[in-house]
């Protein structure tokens, strides 16, 4: 029995919960991990000074893609902060997607920044909201300073086969990642 | 296009995942995000819980080694005499587990946190309870072998 997993990144209200949805076996579930917050100026959450603790929700789905093999798509938090979630969804992961909505470009930064600092495969697919993509895909590219190798795909969240597009591109791509030796 | 440039490092120093402990607080905002089909307690009438999450692990935050995420646990014991002597999260770990069932479905669907779910499937593990399979840290990311049937899979679906 073997389980692996993809990451879904990319800002909040970007579709990913939508997207995990549209391909996976069971309606998407949120697990929770409870984490002290410092008490420190810089966070959003020192104007409540009474609150230590909070909870980072995580969405993800299941795809059985063999008796004993499942792949498992986890969104990221929607909160750029925990980045110690991110440490863990990212461990042992085939790669990951980042969710572009082009009008809200910079909310995809972070993600970008993140998995290339780390490695990680991934590729970037702009949810056309509505069937819309006011961009073109090489404007994102540019835009985003992505390396040409970087798969950069219109998609639509809603929708099982581009979703489904999307994941067979990204493991193809860790596969060529893999074969030049990138990581 | 015109915008922010990316590069801005906003990346924080990494922690142990389900480090914390304290209240948990069970009224936060994303209720109803779990499915009907699994049998759970859906509308149990106590809104919050009254009972500090890690009571259950007796105040430990970590586990006894690292579970990842989609790591996938099996219950062994089916009798349920044998049942009767452990936790009621417990209990409801190895029913819920007669399939393979990831850490984190568990933590999701037994709704409890991601760290308490963890300690204590490590611990159901080393007391024998539950069997886990999980790939080898060491291993890094998946082999080409691996991606290949993942591949062969996702165009089947």
């Amino acid at each position: 029995m073997t389980s692996v997993k993809i990451v879904v990144a990319g800002g909040f209200g970007v579709g990913k919960t939508t997207f995990v949805g549209s391909v996976s076996e069971i309606q998407p579930l949120t697990t929770e991990a409870v984490m002290t917050v410092a008490s420190t100026d810089v966070d959003d959450l020192s104007h409540v000074p009474e609150k230590n603790t909070t909870t980072v929700a995580m969405d993800f789905g299941r795809i059985t893609l063999e008796k004993d093999l499942v792949l498992y798509m986890f969104g990221t938090p929607g909160q750029h902060r925990f980045w110690f979630m991110w440490d863990d969804l990212i461990q042992g992961a085939i790669g990951a997607i980042v969710l572009v909505d082009t009008r809200r470009l910079a909310d995809s930064f972070p993600a970008v920044d993140y998995f290339e600092a780390s490695g990680l495969p991934f590729v970037i697919g702009i949810n056309g909201f509505h069937g819309q993509f006011p961009h073109r895909s090489n404007d994102v590219r540019e835009a985003l300073a992505i390396p040409s190798n970087v798969p950069v795909i219109p998609c639509d969240a809603r929708n099982r086969e581009s979703t489904k597009a999307i994941l067979v591109t990204l493991v193809e791509h860790a596969m060529s990642m893999q074969t030049a030796g990138r990581y | 296009m015109a915008g922010p440039v990316r590069g801005d490092d906003r990346g924080g120093p990494p922690a142990w995942p389900g480090r914390g402990g304290g209240p948990w607080d069970d009224t936060s905002q994303r209720s109803g995000a779990f499915p009907q089909q699994f049998p759970v307690e859906e509308d149990s009438p106590e809104p919050r819980r009254l009972v500090r999450p890690y009571t259950v692990t007796g105040g430990r935050t970590k586990p006894r080694y690292k579970l990842a995420l989609e790591a996938l646990v099996t219950a062994t014991v089916y009798e349920p005499r044998d049942l009767s002597v452990l936790a009621p999260e417990c209990q409801a770990i190895l029913q819920f587990c007669l399939d393979w069932r990831s850490v984190a479905e568990i933590s999701a669907v037994l709704r409890m946190p991601l760290g308490v779910a963890r300690i204590l499937v490590a611990d159901m593990s080393a007391d024998g309870l539950v069997r886990i399979h999980q790939r080898d840290d060491s291993e890094g990311r998946p082999d080409l072998n691996l991606l290949e049937r993942v591949l062969s899979g996702l165009r089947k679906i």
